[in-house]
């Protein structure tokens, strides 16, 4: 259908056309729509979400009015879920929204196996214990789950699930494949039928870079025992050599060859983050094993093999000055290498899947393809399941941020985040929820945060008195502003983690509102 | 038998926490009171300009946290392609114009707004119009318009003898943009942080191929598409101006790209790349616009209440690799021609407006051309329209120093055109006019001359 795909263009440009279709088939489920969920769930609706389903078990209050755009003066006494689905319903219509009357809660303690249809959770608003019960259901049923939550100025989001591949991460800036520092036959050869004496300036100012550089690399490796420049003298050396070939000022070419020379000293083979996911023990295949790590095993394979130490070739080249004819052949050159890498990794895919008793037709090419092209840009996002952060976060990192000046309110807002659920289990309020007893709250939040840390085994004075204070202050509202920023962050988080394109946050996002100076904390 | 405002449900519930109550870490002059939200609530007026990706998550979130005056204003009509992000219009509403789409939708939804749409550009309005405002918040998708909005704002500016900003003349903006899963949000407060001009260095120049390349080696996609664009419409179409929203024009040259493409060997000219290379389409989408308009939100609520600190002053964001959010703290340029004390222009007693007009044109920091010079609200000459012009024609052969009420010096408003890489832009310049040999006693005749 053509007018579906046309409301999309701007987003389609970003993640394309797959990415789309796996955002139109995931199902989401959103815990609690005060704010922060309704503005989280918008902006997936708005993208095109599969199907979502939203679960509160509260009626809509005339506070709500002041806060939340998707319930308006005819919703109030009616179930905020079914007011907040139909609003989204509304926002598009190929959306399937469907809602619960029910708090999260009870459906945390009676009945988990509701958590298991979904393909992702957006946990809301939702206290420490209620969010370790559901993080365990979520594990348990290999569901996504995305926490989310506004306080006042401050709120945070986290993702929990146990690992999480991403193939296109698609980063902004990341060198291409160039090769200039291992230069394969194809290549050479085509270097070596271009001459760099070239009379005619025209043809000599049209010589692209890449060129210039494997022929003048080679003729300093030649001269050097087979090295390349590594030495600071040895590089300056390599450039001026590179100046020394210009015949007048206007060669393009050639300026662009010297601010590029830099690939030609960079070191061969793969970085340590690839190094790091090879070595991974999830590399060690079996019939249970995610493709992921099948293409990875493979990879390991190639590198170690055909590879010679390199991963396959990525295949395009960046624009350069050139003559059409020139850069089309280089162009083709690198598309056949690259082309040659696939095939061989294509055969290594089928026969470990064969070893390891799968289809070896089971992984697709087109996958394999894609593979290929990001085999340098792989990544794996690991997230310790919040139990084991809240019950043994990294305690040196911890003591790190309450005593580094930029990170010392994001960290105490993360404190104090799970003190006034501490509070709550005590005093069945939040500090400052009520206008009456701000006065009263202010030391029992204070003691809640200092037993908190020492639990933890950290020194309780770190804790700023006015944060404290502000946390008081904010008694649990929830602001439309804060929940927008906070929903928008987790809604994007949701996208990432459902395309499987771009890479997802790791850790704690903390959002400070106070100053903005918001931080991500690995603990 | 009255219930109290604190038996009564409140919609304001939430905000009121942060508005009513004392706190430690607030802006120096903060009163907390129920008479501040309500100042908020009935008095505060704020501009929205942009009715767009950011326009429409500028009004919802202002409206909910607490400003009941908006305006907004948007020249443009709703497309298809707005539909995944601007989330007030529907496909029913495709066509009509923004602006006002989004203020019923938004008053519809949330009782006890109002907001005021203005279809029109921002240059058609007069100067005075965005001094009503007590902020501006922008929600813009261009350089130049930003740059217009920022030399208005700026231009209500005044310093003292000893040039510091005035404070009742400062006018608050903040600034949001995005791109794909990248943004930021600034707080502009002329004369205090810096202005979008000071750091107009910020925003790279745009892309632009050398002719050569589009003309005789072409290698990628969209040095065909260039091509056709830029160099092919031209030769074929003579005297018709290149419309990108007109799908025949595009189709054009979008047929023309592939030729070239195919004749040369290059491979990767689509239709929808066609479009995005001509039209220069960013990427867009919900999320990024939610986080970079919630987060202008907050700073427009915390510069009218200072319930809070304010960011200080220049935040960027991207989410496309993790996520990154990090402020910084940029300084004024102090001879920036925006939001600077002015330009300082030296003259004797006798030069004419006339002659004043061609100094503009020749000073090396202005190079003004079809000036249009206000003092103090008093048109001296306008270009246009022309009932205006004549009525000002007369005020060339006058001394300038008459014109401004004698007065030994003082700040005067240029409206005119200058150039900026190499193509004519309007623009409106501040400048500080001293005349010579006149001491600060105005009432002397008898002007010690050189």
């Amino acid at each position: 259908m053509a007018e579906p795909k046309v409301k999309y263009d701007r987003q389609l440009r970003i993640w394309g056309e797959q990415g789309q279709a796996a955002l139109e088939k995931s199902s989401i489920c959103l815990l609690n729509c005060g704010p922060t969920g309704s503005e989280t769930l918008k902006n997936l609706v708005l993208g095109g979400i599969g199907s979502i389903t939203v679960v509160d078990g509260s009626k809509v209050e005339v506070g709500d009015l002041g806060n939340n755009f998707l319930v308006d003066e005819s919703s109030v006494g009616q179930s905020k879920a079914k007011c907040v689905s139909s609003f989204l319903q509304e926002l598009n219509d190929s959306v399937k929204a469907k809602f619960v009357e029910e708090y999260p809660e009870a459906l945390i303690e009676t009945n988990p196996s509701f958590f298991s249809q979904f393909t992702l959770v957006i946990a809301t608003q939702l206290v420490e214990s209620s969010m370790i019960k559901l993080d365990r259901i979520c594990r348990e049923a290999n569901v996504i789950l995305i926490f989310a939550r506004s306080y006042g100025l401050t709120g945070f989001v986290r993702i929990s699930l146990k690992e999480h591949t991403v193939i296109e991460s698609k980063p902004e800036h990341f060198l291409d494949d160039l090769r200039l520092n291992n230069p394969w036959l194809e290549l050479k050869s085509f270097a070596d039928s271009i001459d760099l004496t070239v009379q005619d300036p025209v043809a000599h100012k049209h010589i692209p870079y890449v060129v210039i550089l494997v022929k003048m690399a080679d003729e300093w490796a030649k001269s050097h025992g087979g090295k390349l420049p590594s030495t600071r003298e040895q590089k300056k050396e390599f450039k001026d050599l590179l100046k020394a070939r210009m015949v007048s000022q206007d060669e393009d070419n050639y300026k662009e060859a010297i601010e590029a020379s830099f690939k030609v000293f960079a070191p061969r083979g793969i970085s340590l983050d690839l190094q790091r996911i090879l070595n991974d023990s999830s590399s060690e295949v079996d019939s249970n094993s995610s493709y992921f790590w099948v293409l990875v095993a493979a990879l390991k394979e190639f590198i170690a093999n055909e590879g010679g130490g390199e991963a396959p070739l990525e295949g395009s080249i960046p624009d350069m000055t050139s003559s059409t004819e020139q850069y089309i052949n280089l162009q083709n050159i690198y598309l056949a290498k690259a082309e040659a890498d696939f095939l061989v990794m294509e055969q290594l895919v089928r026969s470990i899947l064969k070893k390891i008793g799968r289809d070896s037709n089971s992984i697709p090419k087109a996958t394999i393809r894609s593979f290929c092209k990001n085999a340098r840009k792989l990544r794996v996002c690991r997230y310790r399941s919040i139990e084991d952060e809240f019950n043994s976060p990294n305690i040196p990192e911890l003591q790190r941020y309450l005593t580094d000046e930029d990170s010392s309110i994001a960290v105490g807002i993360y404190i104090l985040l799970r003190a006034v659920d501490r509070f709550a289990a005590n005093y069945n309020s939040f500090p400052g929820q009520f206008d009456s007893a701000t006065d009263e709250d202010m030391p029992r939040l204070k003691s809640a945060a200092i037993s908190l840390l020492s639990d933890l085994g950290c020194n309780g004075a770190a804790l700023a008195e006015d944060l404290i204070n502000e946390m008081c202050r904010f008694g649990a509202a929830e602001l439309h502003a804060v929940a927008a920023l906070v929903g928008g962050i987790a809604s994007q988080e949701v996208i990432k983690l459902i395309t499987r394109q771009f890479v997802p946050m790791s850790g704690t996002y903390i959002f400070n509102g106070i100053d903005h100076k918001s931080q991500l904390l690995s603990l | 038998m009255a219930e109290t405002a604190a038996t009564q449900p409140s919609r304001s519930r939430d905000l009121d926490k942060l508005l009513l109550r004392p706190g430690n870490l607030v802006g120096p002059r903060f009163e907390p009171s129920a008479q501040l939200r309500d100042d908020v609530q009935n008095h505060a007026r704020v501009l929205v300009v942009g009715a767009g990706g950011l326009g429409c998550e500028l009004l919802k979130d202002l409206a909910l946290s607490g400003f009941h005056n908006l305006d907004v204003i948007d020249m443009d009509r709703i497309e298809v392609t707005n539909l995944n992000r601007q989330f007030l219009f529907r496909v029913e509403d495709v066509g009509k114009p923004k602006a006002e789409v989004a203020a019923k939708r938004v008053m519809e939804r949330i009782s006890g707004v109002n907001i005021v749409p203005h279809f029109c550009r921002i240059e058609d309005k007069d100067i005075d119009f965005y001094n009503d405002f007590m902020i501006i918040a922008l929600g813009l998708d261009s350089v130049e318009a930003r740059s217009y909005i920022n030399n208005v704002a700026c231009s209500f500016l005044e310093y003292d003898s000893d040039d510091n900003p005035l404070e009742e003349t400062i006018k608050p903006m903040v600034d949001g943009g995005t791109e794909g899963f990248k943004g930021h949000a600034r707080v502009i407060l002329p004369g205090v942080t810096p202005c979008f001009e000071c750091t107009i260095w910020l925003f790279p120049p745009q892309v632009k191929f050398p002719l050569c390349t589009l003309a005789e080696t072409p290698r990628t996609a969209a040095h065909c598409i260039e091509y056709a664009h830029l160099i092919k419409w031209n030769e074929a179409h003579g005297g018709t101006a290149f419309d990108p929203d007109n799908p025949q024009h595009m189709k054009w040259v979008y047929d023309e790209a592939a030729k070239r493409a195919e004749l040369f060997g290059i491979p990767g000219v689509t239709y929808s790349f066609t479009q995005g290379v001509v039209k220069n389409i960013i990427p867009a989408i919900a999320s990024t616009n939610a986080i970079i308009s919630a987060a202008c939100t907050l700073e427009t609520l915390k510069i009218a209440t200072e319930c809070s600190k304010t960011m200080s002053n220049y935040l960027t964001y991207n989410g496309s690799e993790g996520l990154h959010t990090k402020v910084a703290e940029f300084e004024r340029d102090k001879d920036c021609l925006v939001c600077g004390p002015g330009v300082l222009i030296e003259v004797d007693t006798s030069v004419t407006l006339q002659k004043f007009m061609n100094l503009l044109e020749e000073h090396p920091k202005l190079q003004l051309t079809k000036a249009s010079i206000t003092h103090r609200g008093k048109n001296l000459y306008m270009q246009a329209p022309p009932v205006l012009e004549e009525m000002t024609r007369s005020n060339l052969s006058l001394p300038l120093f008459e014109l401004m009420g004698k007065l030994s010096k003082d700040v005067i408003h240029v409206n005119g055109m200058t150039n900026k890489n190499n193509q004519k832009v309007s623009c409106l310049r501040k400048l500080r006019v001293t005349f010579k040999g006149v001491d600060g006693v105005t009432d002397m005749d008898t002007a010690g001359g050189a």
